[in-house]
């Protein structure tokens, strides 16, 4: 029986393997440029959905408005660097950090205003949330320049090497996001979120201070999306209201945790990679028409009736089954081998 | 000495009055059962003194303070625990992390800890090990059977380590053999570790051979009170239930 010790390491193995299959592909394994750029968006959808995942994922409250705070990063982003005059090229990935703080500081009132309601209502009130600061970043033009939007610094960096630095700062990023998503998984903070997702009420009757718990998960959710809206922001060069905050995103998110598996720490990342390459050919495809959307709705759909648990658990179920199975066979196996002998002498006995 | 006493506690659900100036006391380290026809507010007074539902009126004292309205989450940092009579443990999660759910959590670092590393781990493996759940551990929870989870959801209260812990309906839907033990856990918990009981019940035998002291409430009213020999010849009793 492979022990849990021997199972673990294979998992550390395999972690680090995947590590350094990511780490070395965009300079080794990608065949073209256009490649490495459908990487570049794979990541930054990793970090999103990791990031929506620990808010999510952990407590059960599906959010479908994070794009609220993918367009608050990229948005403090552009601004930074028109206000700060930073020049493009390494610098302002400086601000990455500044600008999930300052997601995670308006998350906070946003938050504890919705959070004051409770699922389907709390799904409407998210969603809300996205149309108004797409509202206000149109009307506010003295700020964020209205519907013409904010453009980036232009980077030095040219093609072959024009994505590299996206990519690698998207990769550190996503390192770093999970692993905070696996450290509050295994923690008694993330335990308490994954009663809440269980049973609210009952988690509060336990001592979990559930209000104070979701909260924080919602600030620390919002630091990693706006992070990623900043990088896509950089990367794409511009922002403007409908790109920033576009509901569109946040399907993109929903998408992805679902695909993969809500709650789980390797459930989004399998979604963001299958459903970023998936997204980047459909726009390439039907994006004029607007037949994108309508297939991710579908697509959305045929996920919730054929995998409502995403693939992760699925196959972590499966996996349980099958260990059980295999413990029973095992188990069935040793009481026919301690019968054997006595039946032995019974036939033995039998003979004499 | 007196752990808890509900004062002329009143609640109502708009007009249906489910307590009406209620009063109980229940005393340290005893087994008090709360008795009662369906509809007379057993459940209703759980709710109020765990912080459930709010009063309108009264008091509820723990240890002489007031807990009245105190929030569910306070008031079982307070060392209150309960059951549900429809058992509700959290069906996603395995058993033992059931367990940890219910560990304090005093300190900001303890909060970010590993749970599995916790000094709460080997408590709940003996806990699990006392209401023989330990070869369950790494099963999901909702995936055990009805009296396995109502075992379950009495042992992850014991984390805690309350002063006392509120049963409603711990024999409900049980087999025989299940009740006995529940029986068996409850004495020995009052026994060793000192735990104070309130029990609601309607399997009369059950609380009669386990209880102190029994309530019984009728229309949101205690209505008599006593050792259980003395209770179950009460004819105010015997007219609620018989309706005589």
């Amino acid at each position: 029986m492979i022990s849990t010790r021997v199972s673990r390491l294979i998992g550390i193995f395999a972690l680090i393997a995947l590590v350094i299959f990511v780490g070395i592909f965009p300079v080794g394994i990608a065949p073209n440029d256009a490649v490495n750029t459908i990487a570049v968006f794979t990541l930054i959808g990793a970090i999103a959905v990791v990031g929506w995942n620990i808010f999510s994922g952990y407590t059960g409250y599906i959010s479908l408005g994070h794009a609220v705070f993918y367009g608050f990063g990229a948005y403090t982003f552009g601004l930074a660097c028109l206000y700060w005059h930073i020049p493009g090229g390494w610098e302002p990935f400086l601000l990455l950090p500044i600008t999930g703080l300052v997601a995670g500081a308006f998350a906070f009132p946003l938050g504890w205003i919705s959070l004051r309601t409770q699922r389907h209502t709390f799904i409407v009130i998210s969603i809300a949330w996205v149309f108004i600061f797409q509202l206000l970043a149109y009307n506010l033009k003295g700020f964020t320049g209205g519907s013409s939007g904010v453009f980036m610094p232009l980077t030095p960096w040219v093609a072959p090497y024009a994505d590299l630095p996206f990519y690698y700062i998207a990769f550190i990023i996503l390192l770093i996001a999970v692993f905070v998503s696996w450290w509050i998984r295994h923690s008694k903070f993330g335990l308490g979120l994954l009663a809440i997702r269980d049973d609210e009420d009952r988690a509060l009757g336990l001592g979990v201070k559930t209000n104070a718990f979701k909260l924080t998960a919602y600030v620390i959710s919002a630091f990693f999306v706006a992070m990623a809206g900043a990088i896509f922001a950089y990367y794409v060069g511009s922002v403007y209201p409908e790109q920033g905050f576009n509901p569109a995103v946040d399907l993109t998110i929903v998408l992805m945790g679902f695909l993969g598996g809500v709650g789980t720490v390797a459930g989004p990342l399998v979604g963001a990679l299958f459903v970023t390459p998936f997204q980047q050919w459909l726009d390439l495809q039907f994006g004029g028409q607007g037949v994108n959307l309508v297939i991710y709705g579908a697509l959305f759909l045929v996920i919730i009736l054929l995998l409502p648990r995403g693939i992760v658990p699925s196959l972590q179920e499966k996996w349980r089954n099958w260990k059980e199975a295999r413990q029973t066979r095992l188990a069935d196996r040793t009481r026919n081998l301690n019968k054997e002998p006595s039946s032995a002498l019974a036939e033995r006995g039998g003979e004499g | 000495m007196m752990l808890l006493e509900v004062q002329a506690v009143s609640k109502a659900f708009g007009g249906i009055q489910a307590l009406s100036t209620c009063s109980i006391a229940v005393e340290q380290g005893t087994i008090t059962g709360l008795i009662g026809p369906n509809g007379s507010g057993k459940t209703t007074l759980f709710n109020v003194i765990t912080g459930y539902e709010k009063v309108d009126s009264g008091t509820i004292l723990l240890n002489g303070k007031s807990i009245t309205n105190s929030k569910p989450d306070v008031v079982f940092s307070l060392g209150i625990g309960r059951t549900f009579q429809l058992t509700r443990i959290f069906p996603h999660l395995t058993v033992l992390e059931n367990m940890h759910i219910a560990a304090r959590r005093e300190h900001l670092n303890e909060l970010f800890s590993r749970w599995s590393s916790t000094h709460e781990q080997r408590q709940a493996l003996e806990l699990l090990d006392l209401v023989n759940l330990l070869s369950h551990k790494d099963d999901l929870a909702g995936n055990l059977s009805y009296g396995q989870k109502k075992l379950l959801e009495f042992a992850l209260i014991l984390v805690a380590r309350p002063q006392m812990i509120l049963l409603d309906e711990p024999a409900g839907g049980v087999n025989p053999t299940m009740i006995n033990e529940i029986r068996r856990y409850i004495r020995t918990l009052n026994q060793q570790k000192g735990i104070t009981f309130l029990v609601v019940e309607h399997n009369m035998e059950f609380v009669m051979k386990l209880c102190d002291t029994v309530n019984v409430l009728h229309r949101g009213t205690t209505i008599a009170g006593g050792p259980p020999s003395v209770v179950r010849t009460n004819p105010a009793v015997l007219d609620a239930y018989l309706g005589a």
